[in-house]
């Protein structure tokens, strides 16, 4: 058996750890690159940003080691708390928080600003594992997925209010951890199905949308034409669909706000606009597409380094790894994503708890949906939603998170022989 | 529990799936396609250039010919601008404010961020005043250029002049010229552009989002400096180019002076010219349009582009022929009535001289001598027209040896190839019908289907002061550091014709200088002995053209000389006597002060013979259509009713039917 002073890191998944290293360290060289200048030799700094995040990487993995100190049943048991905790935060934000860049995001605690809605996200987590391993409730019907839906929905409301739309995305990734534990998969087609005709709405013409799904409509009542039900059915979500496409028309044109909308339209490709809107994802696109196969090499970057690309060290972070590191940098950056989050993915199902195991799955769907979602903007395939790339990214608000998401996920793992 | 287990694998493969799209997308924007990284290059590298002083053009004699002074630039980079007494910026470099508010938007539309031009060619003096408020203008800058300068304010046409590039020029050069940047355009300047423009330098400057520079890339690894442009010493003696430019003054003409030994062209005038500093600096569209307009067009080089019958100047060539082929000897008499008979028809020599040979015919410019010679040259193997034909044809080959009937390639550009005809081209003239000796014998007397430029008719007498062969004209002798010119101007060409059949010829034109009963008395000169023959070449446009061409010294020449002086009259009247001057000043270096009839040089400077254009508007053609369609005269010989066919070469090749009888 380990010694005893070793008790705390018994059966820690150290590959994960490593992986988490691995990623924090890619993030600072990246940083510092973007930093760096060769006409100013300048002494390591703290005061810098590359500083900075060596601070918040260092008290970051200090942060995730004192979880693991901790007893694994305190965040089954303090899930409802913390979440009560978070939302209070996202409340208290709304009135004494800090606008920076429109959004009312940020409470300042001394010099140090935090970010409530990046911690919204495990205070989400925690509940909705807690409320699944405690009621065990069928997600087939329609109670449990509204009560699942209330406690996802809250802090978005909240974070909408901000407003801060790519942090209140990040919450339909738990829709995924509802999926695996029992969620029917019809939903998650009808919710992809909506998002894929709000989208073709904004390209096509009414006449033509509306025309095709009145036909394939027929086609399916026609297919159905013995079974009286059925045929009502169809009806009915014919008409709901072509109303839909009005009510989407009505969201986009009036609800959304004129930046949001001229995002997607760029994504879309129905407008171009290479110095507005379009910039920073011309400019990102130009220093990873310069970075070729093997990229210029560490600290030659010339489109990050000469400030091309905005927001370098935090939204755009990915273009810095594109020009420097060039395809195999960024193959290697995606590929340690992926196998961290299978890896996560598999911890989850060796749970006996299926607190540990929703938990797992809601991380690994947060950490995925911001990848995803950083990089795809990064290369033009996504609207610009300001998140960051989960530990590369520069900020401590955003590191520390998905340090107390990951270390969480790690202790209840470690304690996975045990009962919570 | 197990149905649902089999979701992750449907949530994994998700991961999956989407991690592949990523990759697929960043191999191909990395990997794949290129584009994005020469956006990246464009983006942030951009090319800094130095340019290298242009190189100076100098005299045989070291003299310069054209040199660089300097002027300046006003630049403004409108986003750096802070508000500034405009009016005292307007009142430095002479402009209003509206024309400042146009500059300036013209500035911003161009971009914000980066330099543009203000104000182009701002002259030193304007300089130094602008510079002592410079720091009142911020955004506003100054950049040091060169422009040309010609201290003696000689051979435009010789030298050509610098403009800013065209669209044709960018592709042509490959990228080398950027967009307001000069270029060469005619004569030397041209011609060498690339000897004479140097290399621009190069310094790569990484410059960021907001267009500040951040220093060189890669270490400066790839820049260079400016290699400053070649040096050209040329063949052109400034002091008789001023000269013959002086002499030519407000007259229409041309002087071709070579030094017979080496084939470089020592003088190169056409007149009109114009004031080489009018097409530089700020003026140069006014003066570039002013020149233009002139009806007497300046831009036309005349010694490479005029066409003119060499008329009697062809007397000698033909008298060479004769003898080498044997159908005449120098002593060789035919009796001059005062006419020559060719079939029924009865054309005027200007005198009777009665019995005459080589010598005096070539003297006097007998008609009835170079007649008589042209029909026993064509028909010397037989009379019948296929013979004659033949034999013509061999004859123009002989000519052609000459430097006729196609460019001499000298290194200038422009140079026109005048046609000689050949058998076939008679043939088509005449569809199909005879023709033979007296058809064509216009010829003999370098009239009708004959033409040449001044510098062809300078090169014969080259030639015949060689003796028998001729070095390529050229103009430039040096280019830079001793770096020789092209071989091809030291090979010597032979004419064909044995040296020993010079001997009289040269005698001959020696006497038309140097005897009382000579027609170039004229160009008479003390102490040397010059040898030469006049021509008169009529046109429908005014008097007669006045023709010279020579060398001199006899034994030994120095130079080689033609000389057109259009509407001049008589070849002695004005193109022997400027021949003269031209070839003392060459030779003595000074000029003795005599009189030719009367006249100081001075008189003949003065003289004015510009064409008058009335109310008729000037018509613009071809460059040299005035200069076609003419016919000797001599001694009013040709009962040429001269119908003003215009330019064309072929209309002008269909006047030989009044010359002569046709049978």
């Amino acid at each position: 058996m380990q010694p005893q002073s070793n008790r705390f890191f018994f059966n820690v998944d150290w590959i994960t750890i490593l992986i988490y290293v691995a990623l924090c360290a890619i993030g600072f060289l990246n940083i510092y690159s973007v930093k760096f200048n060769p006409d100013k030799s300048e002494a390591f700094s703290f005061a810098a940003e590359y500083g900075k995040q060596l601070i918040f990487i260092i008290t970051g993995l200090v942060l995730g080691l004192s979880i693991l100190l901790l007893d694994a049943k305190f965040f089954s048991v303090f899930a409802p708390i913390i979440y009560g905790v978070t939302v209070l935060l996202l409340l208290a934000v709304l009135v004494v928080g800090r606008n920076v860049g429109g959004n009312q995001a940020w409470i300042a605690i001394g010099s140090f600003r935090l970010q409530p809605s990046e911690f919204a996200k495990f205070g989400t987590a925690l509940l909705l594992a807690r409320y699944i391993s405690s009621f065990n409730p069928k997600l087939n019907t329609l109670r449990p997925v509204l009560i699942a839906a209330a406690i996802i929905g809250i802090p978005m409301c909240l974070i909408m209010l901000q407003p801060d739309a790519g942090s209140m995305l990040v919450f339909l990734s738990f829709m995924f951890p509802l999926y695996r534990e029992g969620l029917s998969g019809y939903l998650l087609i009808i919710f992809w199905g909506l998002v894929t005709l709000f989208i073709l709405n904004l390209f096509l013409s009414p006449f033509l949308l509306i025309s095709s799904i009145l036909m394939i409509g027929a086609l399916f009542i026609y297919n159905n034409r013995k079974k009286q039900q059925k045929i009502i059915n169809i009806t009915i979500i014919t008409i709901v669909a072509i109303g839909y496409l009005f009510v989407a028309k009505f969201l986009f044109n009036n609800v959304l706000q004129t930046h949001q909308r001229a995002r997607i339209e760029l994504i879309l490709g129905l407008k171009t606009d290479n110095q507005g809107v379009g910039y920073n994802v011309r400019q990102s696109q130009i220093a990873i597409g310069a970075g070729q196969l093997t990229g210029r090499g560490w600290k030659e970057g010339t489109q990050t380094k000469l400030r091309y690309v905005p927001e370098q060290s935090t939204d755009f972070i990915f273009s810095t790894v594109g020009e420097e590191w060039g395809f195999v940098g960024c193959f290697v950056v995606i590929g340690l994503y992926v196998f961290m989050l299978l890896r996560i993915l598999n911890i989850a199902e060796r749970q006996k708890s299926t607190f540990s195991r929703v938990y797992g799955y809601s991380i690994a769907c947060i950490i995925f949906f911001h990848v995803f979602i950083n990089i795809g903007m990064a290369i033009g395939l996504m609207p610009v939603i300001g998140i960051p790339l989960p530990f590369i990214s520069y900020g401590g608000s955003s590191l520390w998170s998905f340090t107390i998401l990951l270390f969480i996920f790690l202790k209840l793992d470690s304690n996975r022989m045990g009962f919570i | 529990m197990d149905q649902l287990f089999n979701r992750k694998y449907i949530i994994q493969g998700l991961f999956v799936l989407i991690a592949l799209i990523l990759l697929g997308k960043l191999f191909y924007m990395q990997v794949v396609s290129d584009k994005y990284f020469l956006s990246a290059n464009n983006n942030a590298l951009r090319k800094i250039y130095t340019y290298p002083a242009r190189g100076v053009i100098l005299d045989r004699n070291n003299k310069v010919l054209a040199q660089n002074q300097p002027t300046y630039d006003l630049l403004v980079t409108p986003n750096q601008v802070k508000p500034f007494d405009t009016l005292s910026l307007c009142r430095i470099i002479g402009i209003d404010t509206i024309e400042f508010r146009k500059k300036f938007d013209k500035a911003v539309a161009q971009s914000r961020f980066q330099e543009s031009i203000f104000q182009k060619l701002i002259s030193i003096e304007t300089y130094a005043t602008l510079q002592e408020k410079m720091f009142n203008f911020r955004g506003f800058s100054v950049r040091k250029r060169t422009i040309r300068f010609y201290p003696d304010s000689i051979a435009a046409q010789f030298l050509g002049y610098m403009r800013e590039v065209t669209p044709t020029d960018l592709e042509k050069y490959l990228g080398y010229y950027k967009p307001g940047d000069y270029i060469g355009k005619g004569g030397i300047e041209k011609k060498y552009e690339i000897d004479l423009r140097g290399t621009k330098g190069v310094t790569h400057m990484l410059f960021n989002s907001k267009n500040v520079a951040q220093g060189s890339y890669n270490n400066g690894k790839m820049d260079s400096a400016a290699i400053a442009g070649e040096q050209l010493i040329t063949t052109i003696d400034s002091r008789i180019q001023k000269l013959g430019e002086e002499l030519l003054a407000h007259k229409v003409g041309s002087i071709v002076a070579l030094e017979p030994s080496t084939g470089e062209v020592l003088a190169f005038v056409s007149s009109p010219g114009y004031d080489p500093n009018k097409l530089v600096g700020n003026n140069f569209s006014a003066n570039y349009s002013e020149i233009t307009a002139n009806p007497n067009r300046p831009f036309v080089v005349r010694p490479i582009q005029g066409g003119y019958s060499p008329g009697s100047a062809f007397k000698p060539l033909d008298a060479l022929i004769a003898l080498s082929e044997g159908v005449v000897d120098p002593n060789t008499t035919f009796n001059c009535p005062g006419y020559y008979v060719a079939g029924n028809r009865r054309f005027k020599c200007e005198h009777v001289d009665g019995p005459i040979a080589l010598r005096k015919g070539i003297a006097r410019s007998c008609n009835t001598y170079f007649y008589t010679i042209f029909a026993k040259l064509m028909t010397k193997n037989g009379g019948a027209y296929a013979k004659q034909q033949s034999t013509y044809e061999d004859w123009q080959n002989k000519v052609r040896k000459f430097g006729i009937g196609d460019t001499l390639g000298i290194d200038f550009p422009g140079e026109k190839a005048y046609k000689l005809f050949r058998r076939a081209d008679y043939d088509k003239l005449h569809r199909g019908r005879y023709w033979g000796n007296t058809t064509i014998m216009s010829v003999a007397i370098g009239q009708g289907e004959i033409n040449t430029t001044p510098l062809q008719m300078a090169n014969i007498m080259a030639i015949i002061a060689n003796r028998g062969f001729y070095l390529k004209p050229h103009v430039v002798k040096v280019i830079g550091n001793g770096k020789g010119i092209d071989p091809r101007f030291k090979e010597k060409h032979y004419a064909g014709i044995d040296a020993r059949f010079y001997e009289p010829v040269i005698d001959g034109m020696q006497d038309a200088v140097n005897q009382s009963w000579g027609t170039a008395i004229e160009s008479r000169l003390p102490n040397i002995i010059m040898c030469g023959k006049t021509g008169t070449v009529q046109n429908s446009r005014g008097k007669n053209h006045s023709v010279f061409i020579g060398f001199a010294p006899r034994d030994n020449p120095k130079i080689a000389i033609a000389v057109i002086v259009e509407n001049g009259g008589y070849g002695g009247a004005y193109a022997a006597p400027i021949a003269s001057f031209m070839a003392e000043k060459y030779l003595t270096d000074s000029l003795s002060g005599r009189t030719i009839h009367g006249s100081t040089i001075q008189m003949y400077k003065d003289a004015n013979l510009l064409p008058t254009f009335l109310s008729k508007p000037f018509r613009p053609k071809t460059k040299t259509d005035s200069l076609l369609n003419k016919t000797d005269s001599l001694k009013k010989a040709m009962p040429v009713k001269n119908k003003n066919t215009n330019n064309a070469f072929n209309k002008v090749a269909d006047k030989p039917k009044n010359n002569a009888a046709s049978k």
